[in-house]
Formats: structure tokens, C-alpha cells, sequence
């Protein structure tokens, strides 16, 4: 596990809910009652599969979307309070990077102009200075400096995933929610990807919240994961702690369930099977959200959700089993 | 296999060598449309006889000495020959001269109607898109109550409360509610730009509305507009024509082709000459711009890049 | 096992604007009956273009299936087939399922239909008996209330759940060969897992041979009998699933393992991975296209192409460090990290 050096809380998550209205009647509770916090230099983790809320999560967060109740506090500012200019402030220290690489870019904007965009918007540099800082961020990311003037339609997805990373690191923020920055690409990349974004973890002193649903690569890149279900968080603790002593049903399902690259250990492992798929998360009965699916579910579990508790140091678990 | 010398097997390993080059040449969207529209024989020579015909707007009435007014009674409804090259009129008018001026009259009248079309429309689309919401929900009901205006009374009546002769209530008549076409497609491809994730990118740093209209949804939405306006042209030209025709447009001393075809009328079964000149510039015209509007549709389709 | 598909000297280029783009540059391999192959590799190496190549799905223009090139089912070469062949063939006796499942389905029709629609065309049955054909191969991918849902529309079906239906409809008419391209690559890990659980026990049932595509080692790893790597428009190397896992002998194959993080790697370690992208087939490189990559590239790797060397029956490899002058060089997969 790496050392953080300053234990600071960065980002606190208190009860956070977002709903949407889809219809007469209907309410899509897309994050219900989430809370964890996100400490100045780690990498929190947060895995679920579609569905389950984690990039509603992460944007509101980010503050791109309005919280319906429940607040986000940056270094203990509640950032949904905040507006016009401290709200512009906040963007300098907030980004987020997205998943798709081909629909995050504008394709009528060179790559220069799109990496430069944080910097024009809050007028930091000019002329001179901001190609020079274009250029800068080119090489942090690994792409050559005459590929500015080109545009996005030129490159592959690995390539267009590391400029929308340029451009976010280009106002020089704290901390940047990735969403699910490398489940467009192909595995090889993935790791191209995954080692620029540690690599500039260290190197700029970034915090990270890394949304994604392949939990190999998660399990690696962070230092303390929360597991997401149905807007649920269902388990959260630290990575090396989640993998070795899963405690939620779901959890352990979802670890069975990563495909291992070795024939030998394919054929002999036991499978945990999830029967059946994930339910809608519009007008959610009430009760634990995975009870329907859960083979040790009993009548409470039904009735009644379980609370977030803290069965281990660090390790919460949502679940009427503990 | 023929001997290969042992040093070609030391192993060299790939020294950072331009991996991430890119081969090809640097190509705008601009320069892609062009090279798709030059493909594109039909629309290439709509644009080369659209140049011609606004060329000899321009210059062909000086190639002969005659005024557009010149009244000469001496030498009424000449059939065409080497002095008159297009004939005269029953006033004794050049007919060559004439039609050039109507010409010029027209199509000033066709970009003029189109421009403002689109500045008003493109505008009122993408406000209405953007901002969404009620704003959205009224901006759209008063287009489909201009849309259910009948547009020709209330060009009678727009030109009969202004009650001058020029081409002005001409043009304030055809694009009050001319616009409302560009504004509901403009309207839409904002509201499905909006979604995109460069979008809420541009949003995440900070950016405000107008610069992500400006910098973000007008660009991707130009396409469209350029294609309207090549399209939009000929059909006020041609509304144009059809006012004059029945007598509501241009009034004398202004000419355009739909007068010319207006007055000549009377006279087609003697002298056709009259009639058959100005209505060939007008199909012409209007032919070439549905040709080069079609042309430029499918050049700039972002969707059929290659 | 008898072969089933045989693709020789495959080559397929698209002509664009920019130029002649070499997709497939002489692929060859066979299919045998009951049989998965998985095809394994990068974006742009090439193996969709493949698989589409085998329904004859390319677009001519641009595309072009070159000269020379021979796919032959069952002994009828299919780049020679005429139309009522080919009908024939695609749906019938060589069936696809795609990667996103929302776009291959007709969201205006019922599922049932959808279904049905395949075996009307190649079973001859009445629209009665077709629909409640399509029933019974919704229950045998297991959804359940198979007859309500065969009245549902896409819409109403999950991605895993329609991923299903694009199975069942592919299957429909017991064809006897399944391609798969990326078939799982969209879906969640549980779904995944449902999905590839389901393919297998079919191909027990049915004894369909599949081909699956797809970039991910892991998935290839409990389904695949044998495994292909293509790279840049050729197949590298290839073998026996337990060969190519257990002994790998192209650098890239070891590149492509090494990018997994297993679950015991270190936190935070330094993944392997590979510099800069794969070549552009506008001008692919007259040597080894993976040289420009390559930690073990010799000189004569980027002067011409390597030929195949037989490692045993089945597991065959083209690479220059298999030529008896070129130095040893030792897996770095037997080195600690994987296996």
C-alpha cells in the first residue's frame, strides 16, 4: 500500500443522493445515500458494474451535476453552495476525464486548442507561454509536440485518451475524477494508460477518484475502493483488504466473476453465478437493493437496508449479515 | 534461404523511435468537404455556371450601350438580332440589358432573404436549444404559430401597410417567416451537440454559455447552416418571382426576372423571346443552387468522412 | 475433427482517399467442427475485417478482397458464391453476433419476430410454428418467461438480455459455424461471465464451431480451444490455448499477457506495456510490423518479413528470434509476474 504523506481529507461525501425525474412518478435514484471520503494523494477506488450509479456519483462530486440532498465538501467548502466566481475557482482544482475518447473531444478544434482550453477560459496564460505550456503537457503525456495542430479524428483511442488527460492537467488541478478513462480501449493500451496516470500521480501530486468496472485494473491502481450497487455503496475498504476478505455477497460474486488470463485456473475455479440481471433503479423497492439476487438473503433484508458499518478498521460493509 | 550475415541478429531493441508518428497529411474538415464536393461533377459545374451567371449580372449590362429604361419607341418588340442581342420589349426596352439588371435585382434579393434567414434562425434555434427547458417550450410554440400564418397575406399586407415601391417590404414580408425552418433543424442538432461529453468537458473547466456556443456548438453546426442558405436562396428568388408575377413585388423603374416574366406575359404568343430569356436565368439559377445545395449537404456530412 | 473453414492467403485492403489501406495482408488458418478459435488482438490488427471478410460483409467499394485470396466451406470457396449462395449461407450455415448488441437488433420489431425471421427464411416453417420456434431458442439461452419476452421489444431487454437474443437469433437455424466479434467487450463482468458460460454449454448442445474475436486474454482463457494472435493484418503466432498461455514465443503475445494485472501484482507497480501505437497500413513496413516496438528487435527484423517456424503440431510462431543465429532470449513471463 503507498504512504500518503498528509493524511488531510480532501474530499468528504456525506449522505449524498441525486435523483432524477424520468417521469410522472417515477424517480430514478441513481446515487441513494452514498458516503466516504477521498484523502489528499490516494486513489479511491469505486467499482459497480452499469447501473449502479458510480459516474452520477462521481460527476456530482465533481459538481457538474446538482446533489438532490446530501453534501460534497472540498477541504470542507461545500462545493454545490458555492457560485459564480469561487465556483470558477473550484474548476481550476477539480477535473474530471472521461471515457469515450471519441465523443470527449470537439473534432473541429486542433489539439492544442483543446488542451489549452482550461488555460483560455481562466485567461492563465498567453501567446507565448501558453504554447509553451501546451507543449509541456504534450510530453507529459507522452505525444509529440507537432501533433498540436492536428486533430482528433488523426489519432487512435489510446492517443485521444491521453490528450482529454492533457487537457485536464492543464489548469493544474488537485484532484481528478477519471470516468472510466480505459474501458474504450484495448487492453494493451489500458496499461499504457494506467501507468501515465500514476506516474503523474506522483509526479504532480494528484488525488485521484478512478471510476471503472474492470476491477483488476482498480485493484491496482488504488489505495482504497468502494464497491457500488444499484446507487448503493455495499462495501468500501482498503484495495488490498477488499480482494484478499471480500465480505458482501456481491462483492464476492463480482470478484469470481474477472475472467483470470490462465487456462489452468480457468478450468479448475469455482464460479460464483449471479442468477439474473440487475434491476431498474427507478422506484427501487425498498430493502437492501441486492436482495433479489442474493443467496443469503432473509425476510429482513427485504424490509429493511442495511446500514454502511465499519465491521473491520476501514472496512464498511452495507450488509444484514455483520 | 540465401545466407544472412550474423550481424543482422544483434538485437537493437526500439529505441523511442517515431512510434507515435502520424503518416498521413494533416486535413481540416474544410479541406475533406472540399476534395468530397470537387468529386462531385454535377455540383462542381452548378458552381462554375452559378459564377458565370453572377458574373454577367454584374458585367453584362455594360457590354451594351443601352439603358435599362431606355425607352425607344422606334424600336419596340424586335426579335432578337446582332444589335439587340436578346430582342426588345413592346416599350422599345433592351431585353439583354434588362434581364441582367433582374438578374442582379434577384439574386441580391435571394441572399439578402437567406442571410437574414439564417442569422434570425440559426440565433432563435440555438438559444432555443441550448438553454431547453420552458424557454425551449415557448421560443417553439411562437414558431409554429408564425408557421401558421398564411405567408401570402401576410406579405400583402406587410407591403400594403409600408405602401413604398422598393424592394424592402418585399423582404421584410418573405423572411418573417421564412426563418422558422432553420430554426427548428438548428434547434435539434444543438440539442443532440449538447450531449456530447466535449461538451460537459468544456462545462467541467469552467466555461460559460457563450463560449460554449460559440466555440463548441456553432462550429459543429455550420454545416447545416451553409447548406440552408445555398438552398434558401433560390426559393426567395424564386418568391420573389412569383410576388412580382402578380404584381404585389417590384414596382417600375426596379426590374427583377419575375417582373420582366410579369410584363412579358401578354405578349408570349407574338414575341416569346420576351418571356423565354428571363425565365431561363431563373431556372438556371435556381437549378444550379439545388444542385450545388445538394452537393454541399453531402460533402459536409460529417458522418461521411472517410 | 474435421475442418470445417478453410482461409487461405486472405488479403483485403480498403481504398480511401488517402490511399490503399492493407487490412489483411495473407491470413490463413482453419476451422475445425466443435471447435472455439479466438482470434486475439489489438484495434486496426485486422480481425474484424476477417471475420466479416468470411460472411462477405465488406463493402466493395472501398473494400476489396484481393486475388488469390480463398475461403472455402465445407469446399465451396464463398468468395466465389453467387447471390442465392450466399443467402444460403449467411444465417444458415455461418451465423455473426456483434459487439453492441442495442444496434444489430431492429428496435421496431418484437424479439420473437426477430427470431423467427431467420428460420422462415432458412427452415421454410410457417410464421406460427417459426415464432414458436423462437420461444424454445429463448428458453435454451435462458431467459426467463421466454414466451412473454419473445413479444417484448429491444427496448425492453437489458444488454446482457439482448446480447442473448442476438445469440439466439444467430443460432436459430443450427448453423455450423457462430462468429463472435467481440461479443462480451460491451457487457458488465457478470454478464461476461453468464454470456461466455452460455456459448460454451450451446457449443456442447449444438456442436457449432466458433470463432470469437475479442482482445481479452482473460475471456479467451476459459472458452478457447485454440488462440490466434494477429498483429498489423497477420497472425503472429498460434497454437493450442495451453501452448500459447504456458510457452508464448512472440514478443507480442508476451506484451499482450504482461498487460494483464493479475490480482497479485503489487500495487501500483509499473505495468508492462508497449510504446506508441501499431503501424499504419497505408504503408506498412516491408519487415516485421511489430519491430518498431519491439524490445528485442534485430536488424534484420525491419529489413523483411519472418517466416513461420513449427514449434510442435499445433503451435506455430513467426518471429526472427526463432532462427537458429538470433540470440536466445528468455520469456519474461517465466521471470516472476505471470505463471
Amino acid at each position: 500500500m503507498s504512504e500518503n504523506n498528509a493524511n488531510e481529507v480532501l474530499i468528504e461525501v456525506k449522505n449524498l443522493k441525486k435523483y432524477f425525474h424520468v417521469g410522472p412518478g417515477a424517480t430514478l435514484k441513481a446515487v441513494d445515500d452514498v458516503s466516504f471520503n477521498i484523502k489528499k494523494g490516494e486513489t479511491l477506488g469505486l467499482v459497480g458494474e452499469s447501473g449502479c450509479g458510480k459516474t452520477t456519483c462521481g460527476r456530482t462530486v465533481l459538481g457538474l451535476y446538482s446533489a438532490t440532498e446530501g453534501e460534497v465538501n472540498y477541504k470542507g467548502v461545500n462545493i454545490h453552495a458555492l457560485k459564480g466566481k469561487a465556483k470558477k475557482e473550484f474548476t481550476k482544482k477539480a477535473q474530471i476525464i472521461f471515457q469515450d475518447p471519441y465523443a470527449s473531444l470537439n473534432p473541429r478544434m486542433t489539439v492544442g486548442d483543446i488542451i489549452a482550453e482550461g488555460i483560455d477560459i481562466h485567461g492563465l496564460y498567453k501567446g507565448e507561454e501558453r504554447t509553451k505550456k501546451i507543449y509541456e503537457m504534450l510530453d507529459h503525456v507522452g505525444l509529440n509536440r507537432e501533433h498540436a495542430s492536428r486533430f482528433p479524428h488523426e489519432f487512435s483511442g489510446g492517443q485521444r485518451q491521453r490528450i482529454g488527460i492533457a487537457r485536464a492537467l492543464a489548469i493544474e488541478p488537485e484532484f481528478i475524477v477519471c470516468d472510466e478513462p480505459i474501458s474504450a480501449l484495448d487492453v494493451s493500451i489500458q496499461a499504457q494508460i494506467v501507468n501515465l496516470l500514476i506516474k503523474l500521480q506522483r509526479e504532480m501530486g494528484l488525488t485521484y477518484l478512478f471510476i471503472a468496472h474492470d476491477l483488476s485494473m482498480v485493484k491496482h491502481i488504488s489505495d482504497r475502493v468502494g464497491v457500488m450497487y444499484l446507487g448503493t455503496m455495499v462495501e468500501f475498504a482498503t484495495s488490498d483488504a477488499l480482494y484478499a476478505k471480500p465480505l458482501h455477497p456481491y462483492t464476492q460474486a463480482l470478484l469470481s466473476a474477472i475472467p483470470i488470463p490462465d487456462p489452468e485456473i480457468e478450468k479448475t475455479r469455482e464460479r460464483i453465478k449471479l442468477e439474473g440481471e440487475v434491476p431498474s433503479p427507478i422506484n427501487p423497492k425498498p430493502g437492501c437493493r441486492f436482495a433479489a439476487r442474493c443467496k443469503y438473503a432473509k425476510p429482513e433484508c427485504l424490509e429493511k437496508r442495511p446500514e454502511f458499518k465499519e465491521i473491520e478498521k476501514g472496512h464498511f460493509v452495507s450488509c444484514h449479515l455483520f | 534461404m540465401a545466407e544472412i550475415s550474423k550481424d543482422k541478429f544483434k538485437i537493437i531493441g526500439c529505441e523511442n523511435n517515431n512510434s507515435d508518428e502520424i503518416v498521413r497529411k494533416n486535413i481540416t474538415y474544410w479541406e475533406d468537404a472540399w476534395r468530397r464536393l470537387k468529386q462531385n461533377k454535377i455540383a462542381m459545374f452548378s458552381l462554375g455556371l452559378l459564377i458565370i451567371i453572377a458574373l454577367m449580372s454584374i458585367f453584362a449590362p455594360f457590354m451594351r450601350s443601352f439603358g435599362v429604361n431606355g425607352v425607344d419607341p422606334t424600336t419596340t418588340n424586335i426579335s432578337p438580332n446582332s444589335l439587340h442581342w436578346f430582342g426588345t420589349d413592346d416599350l422599345g426596352r433592351d431585353v439583354w440589358v434588362r434581364t441582367w439588371a433582374g438578374t442582379r435585382t434577384s439574386i441580391i434579393i435571394g441572399i439578402v432573404g437567406a442571410l437574414i434567414e439564417v442569422v434570425v434562425g440559426a440565433l432563435y434555434g440555438g438559444i432555443s436549444g441550448y438553454v431547453g427547458g420552458v424557454v425551449d417550450d415557448i421560443l417553439m410554440r411562437i414558431v409554429e404559430i408564425l408557421n401558421s400564418v398564411p405567408y401570402l397575406i401576410l406579405v400583402l399586407m406587410i407591403i400594403m401597410l409600408m405602401n413604398s415601391n422598393g424592394i424592402l417590404p418585399l423582404i421584410i414580408g418573405m423572411t418573417l417567416t421564412g426563418w422558422t425552418g432553420l430554426a427548428r433543424m438548428v434547434r435539434g442538432q444543438v440539442l443532440s451537440i449538447k450531449e456530447q461529453e466535449y461538451v460537459l468537458a468544456s462545462q467541467a473547466l469552467g466555461a460559460n454559455s457563450s463560449r460554449i456556443i460559440l466555440k463548441h456548438l456553432l462550429p459543429n453546426v455550420i454545416g447545416i447552416i451553409i447548406v440552408d442558405v445555398t438552398l434558401a436562396v433560390p426559393s426567395y428568388i424564386f418568391a420573389e418571382a412569383f410576388l412580382s408575377y402578380i404584381g404585389l413585388g417590384i414596382k417600375t423603374p426596379n426590374i427583377s426576372l419575375g417582373a420582366l416574366c410579369s410584363n412579358a406575359t401578354p405578349n408570349m404568343m407574338f414575341y416569346p423571346y420576351q418571356l423565354f430569356w428571363p425565365s431561363l436565368i431563373i431556372s438556371l439559377i435556381m437549378l444550379t443552387f439545388n444542385l450545388l445545395g445538394d452537393g454541399l449537404a453531402d460533402a459536409l456530412d460529417p458522418k461521411q468522412r472517410q | 475433427m474435421e475442418k470445417i473453414l478453410e482461409v487461405k492467403n486472405l488479403k483485403v485492403s480498403y481504398h480511401t482517399y488517402a490511399g490503399e489501406v492493407q487490412s489483411v495482408r495473407g491470413v490463413s488458418f482453419d476451422l475445425n467442427e466443435r471447435e472455439t478459435l479466438a482470434i486475439v488482438g489489438e484495434s486496426g490488427c485486422g480481425k474484424s475485417v476477417t471475420s466479416k471478410s468470411i460472411m462477405r460483409l465488406i463493402q466493395t467499394p472501398p473494400g476489396e478482397i484481393k486475388e488469390g485470396s480463398e475461403i472455402l466451406f465445407k469446399g465451396k470457396d464463398i468468395l466465389k458464391m453467387d447471390d442465392k449462395e450466399l443467402r444460403n449461407l449467411r444465417g444458415g450455415q455461418i451465423s455473426m453476433i456483434f459487439q453492441d448488441p442495442m444496434t444489430s437488433l431492429n428496435p421496431t420489431m418484437k424479439i420473437g419476430n426477430q427470431i423467427a425471421e431467420s428460420i422462415m427464411i432458412h427452415r421454410g416453417l410457417s410464421a406460427k410454428d417459426a415464432f414458436a420456434e423462437a420461444v424454445k431458442m429463448l428458453e435454451t439461452v435462458n431467459i426467463p418467461n421466454a414466451d412473454k419476452r419473445a413479444n417484448q421489444y429491444p427496448h425492453q431487454f437489458s444488454g446482457g438480455m439482448r446480447q442473448r437474443a442476438m445469440i439466439a437469433i444467430a443460432l436459430a437455424c443450427d448453423p455450423n459455424i457462430l462468429i463472435a466479434d467481440e461479443p462480451t467487450t460491451a457487457l458488465d463482468v457478470t454478464i461476461q461471465a453468464q454470456i461466455m458460460d452460455l456459448m460454451k454449454d450451446l457449443q456442447d448442445k449444438l456442436g457449432t464451431a466458433i470463432m470469437l474475436i475479442t482482445h481479452d486474454l482473460g475471456v479467451v482463457a476459459s472458452v478457447a480451444h485454440r488462440i490466434q494472435v494477429m498483429y498489423s493484418g497477420l497472425i503472429i503466432e498460434r497454437g493450442k490455448t495451453d501452448e500459447i498461455f504456458s510457452n508464448p514465443q512472440h514478443p507480442y503475445t508476451w506484451a499482450l499477457l504482461q498487460s494483464v494485472p493479475r490480482l497479485d501484482t503489487g500495487n501500483k507497480d509499473v505495468l508492462y506495456s508497449l510504446n506508441g501505437t501499431p503501424p499504419d497500413l497505408l504503408k506498412p513496413p516491408v519487415g516485421c510490423p511489430f519491430a518498431a516496438r519491439c524490445k528485442y528487435a534485430m536488424e534484420i527484423c525491419k529489413e523483411s518479413m519472418p517466416e513461420e517456424t513449427k514449434l510442435s503440431e499445433t503451435h506455430s510462431v513467426s518471429c526472427w528470434l526463432q532462427h537458429p543465429m538470433a540470440p536466445k532470449v528468455e520469456s519474461p513471463l517465466n521471470a516472476g509476474g505471470a505463471k
